[in-house]
């Protein structure tokens, strides 16, 4: 069984949902992302996302996009990315999904970037602008290599995308909370409940959404309202770390201290 | 027929009935022109790109929508275009003969406004309210506002903060027409942020918002729908060209930015294997420097802005800046059945710097008393070259695809300062 469901069933027995916070790699520096991430997987991540930069992030708002623009700045690559999660897989056994666009996986080629996410430990990969039909090579590749292909869902997906999409995903899938791109935000998505209902009268598939959430009444509403399984959190902690002062130990240790609020907000 | 009785609807029917066949060839291929092309969105947008494919589909084969168009085309934007004889011009370098495809004749100065009236149609079919654009030189953003006003929609236009300030008369224009402006800040402040600002907006508010794609980029069907929109400029052209001449040209030659005026005059030639077509690219300060915007000449595959073409990116896919005088042009991508027509060898595609486009634009101000667009004074830039190939039996069109009001700032700094 792979990392991710064995993650997702341990949560079912316990009746708790997955937190997944969201790292920006390179941002600033390789070794900050490091330490932030393995800070997450203290306060009790489930699953960590890790965010390669891309120089057009068009499904991303202001937070991500200075995020990656830092990150690039500071000469952050797909390499690096890699390399890191590498690193960090030595020191914990929390899954690690990369989170990045098509171009810069287009150019290393479906089957061997699928080959260097098993090679360095990441477990399922999530491309923001790959739908299912453009993917089927991508999806052969992470079946051969033994990485999930993580699809993205979203509140204008009709019946019959929610059907395919299913079809193509593995280890989880993404479910887009609100219509738009990625940014903190205070309300309780008002489209993630049907949404989440639609997408599980077709699968058993464990569902996490994303985009926008950023506080532990959020989430624990939506965990109350809806069969969902875990919640990405991306730009509030961005935002948390980037709107501290002070060293980076302790910026990393505001973000970390958010993330442990907001995994509680996930426990029954 | 003279050029005068030239039946400006027949040739929009007859583009748009062609083009029913080949699109049907395409769409086994489910949007793809060879290997390029394609639909690389977020899946926030699938539903609406498969709700315009639709409406596309209907729209085409339905009388009422291409009388409607070819209407508009005619009587609003005055279509069709003269196929002008550039006598002096042609006297000048002394080899094959130049005629221009007036399109810098239309409202509002550019083709742009051919693909912004059949998209504002097709918005009006689905009962979309709001319309957004990308622009670059800002002709795109001025056609999108013009449309905006003459249907009532509502109007955002993203525009790179560089090229507001490069073509600050569009802003106003724009602006004047009822359109909100936004510029962008994000990235190189150019064409390719205005255009990931855009999509971010149409997946915020696709549900009420259309995106009126302002080049044959982007997913699809966008570079097939925005093509066929432009085909009338080819379509005229040639049957112009039959007439007055009792021939068919040598070569057609246009500039590429994303490849819409281009894609407009070289599709109804794509069968007479006769015609060559030439694509000229913005070479910038070279080739050889890293200051171009030539993708088709420099570029490697990549996905961008939702389809797969030629970009200008690292050897990590991240895409490169790009520099070209011409704001229109300033763009690293280009559109995919640009990148299969150069493949399959159909077209061929050259790049001229920013300097020679500048000469080529003094030169037709003084030869013929035509200002054109910076864009389009890339294309023109390749006549030396081309004319003496071909010789003096040779016939040339060259796409003018706008004129040159808006970048007259742009010049005279330019040539102030070298
Ligand atoms: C006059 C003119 N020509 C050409 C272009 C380049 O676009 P395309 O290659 O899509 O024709 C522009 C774009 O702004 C333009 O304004």
């Amino acid at each position: 069984m792979s990392r991710l469901s064995k993650t997702f069933e341990n949560l079912r027995a316990r009746n708790e949902r997955a937190l997944v916070p969201f790292v920006t790699c390179g941002d600033p520096d390789m070794a900050t992302t490091r330490d932030l991430l393995l800070a997450y997987a203290d306060a009790g991540a489930d699953i960590i996302e890790v965010g390669i930069p891309f120089t057009d992030p068009l499904a991303d708002g202001p937070t991500i996009q200075r995020a990656s623009e830092r990150a690039l700045d500071g000469g952050a690559t797909m390499d690096d990315a890699l390399q890191l999660i590498a690193d960090v897989r030595k020191q914990t056994d929390v899954p690690i999904v990369p989170m990045t666009y098509i171009n810069p996986v287009y150019q290393i080629g479906y089957d061997a970037f699928a080959a260097r996410c098993r090679e360095v430990g990441a477990d399922g990969v999530i491309i923001s602008d790959l739908p299912p039909e453009e993917g089927p090579e991508w999806v052969e590749a992470g079946a051969n290599h033994g990485v999930d292909t993580i699809f993205l869902l979203a509140p204008t997906s009709d019946d019959a995308r929610v059907a395919a999409v299913t079809k193509a995903a593995s280890g989880f899938i993404y479910a887009v909370a609100r219509m738009g791109v990625t940014g903190a935000r205070s309300d309780v998505p008002p489209e993630i409940a049907a949404l989440i209902a639609r997408i599980r009268s077709h699968t058993d598939t464990p569902i996490c959404a994303g985009f926008g959430f950023s506080s532990a009444n959020q989430i624990r509403s939506t965990c109350q309202s809806s069969a969902v399984d875990g919640i990405v959190v991306a730009s509030a902690l961005i935002d948390r770390f980037e709107s501290t002062k002070g060293s980076n130990a302790q910026r990393i240790e505001a973000a970390a201290s958010m993330a442990r609020e907001l995994k509680d907000a996930t426990r029954p | 027929m003279t050029q005068s009785t030239l039946n400006n609807a027949a040739a929009v029917n007859g583009a748009v009935t062609d083009q029913a066949v080949d699109a049907q060839m395409e769409e086994s291929a489910r949007g793809h022109f060879g290997v390029f092309g394609g639909q690389f969105v977020p899946e926030t947008l699938m539903v609406a790109l498969r709700e315009l494919e639709d409406e596309y589909e209907r729209a085409r084969h339905d009388e009422a929508f291409r009388e409607e168009l070819a209407g508009l085309l005619r009587d609003f934007a005055g279509r069709p275009t003269p196929l002008y004889f550039a006598e002096r011009l042609t006297k000048y370098f002394g080899g094959a003969r130049i005629y221009l495809k007036r399109e810098d004749l239309l409202h509002t100065g550019a083709h742009k406004i051919n693909n912004a009236l059949g998209q504002a149609l097709l918005a009006r079919r689905m009962k979309k309210p709001r319309l957004i654009a990308e622009t670059g030189a800002g002709q795109h953003g001025v056609a999108t506002a013009t449309v905006a006003a003459r249907f009532g929609f509502e109007c955002d236009v993203y525009m790179g903060e560089e090229d507001t300030r490069r073509q600050a008369l569009n802003v106003f224009r724009m602006r004047l027409l009822g359109a909100r402006v936004i510029p962008v800040s994000s990235g190189s402040k150019t064409l390719k942020d205005a255009t990931n600002e855009a999509m971010r907006d149409w997946v915020t508010n696709v549900r009420h918002t259309h995106y009126i794609i302002g080049s044959v980029v982007g997913p699809h069907p966008f570079p097939q729908m925005v093509r066929d929109f432009h085909a009338v400029t080819g379509q005229e052209a040639r049957e112009q060209s039959l007439q007055m001449l009792d021939r068919l040209p040598d070569a057609c030659v246009a500039c590429i930015g994303g490849g819409s005026n281009a894609m407009g005059i070289f599709h109804p030639f794509i069968e007479d294997k006769s015609v060559r077509l030439i694509g000229v690219e913005a070479a910038g300060d070279g080739l050889d420097t890293p200051n171009h915007a030539a993708p088709l000449s420099r570029g490697s595959k990549g996905v961008l802005h939702g389809s797969l073409s030629y970009i200008m990116q690292d050897r990590a896919g991240q895409i490169l800046p790009t520099h070209s005088i011409s704001a229109g042009l300033d763009y690293p991508g280009v559109g995919p059945e640009h990148a299969h027509l150069k493949d399959i060898g159909r077209a061929e595609y050259v790049a001229v710097t920013d300097a020679q486009a500048l000469e080529a634009l003094q030169l037709l101000c003084k030869q013929e008393g035509i200002l054109p667009a910076l864009e389009s004074s890339h294309a023109l830039a390749y006549l030396p070259q081309l004319t003496k190939e071909l010789g003096p039996s040779g016939v040339i069109v060259v796409n003018l695809s706008g004129r040159g009001d808006k970048d007259v700032n742009t010049v005279q700094s330019a040539l102030e300062s070298s």
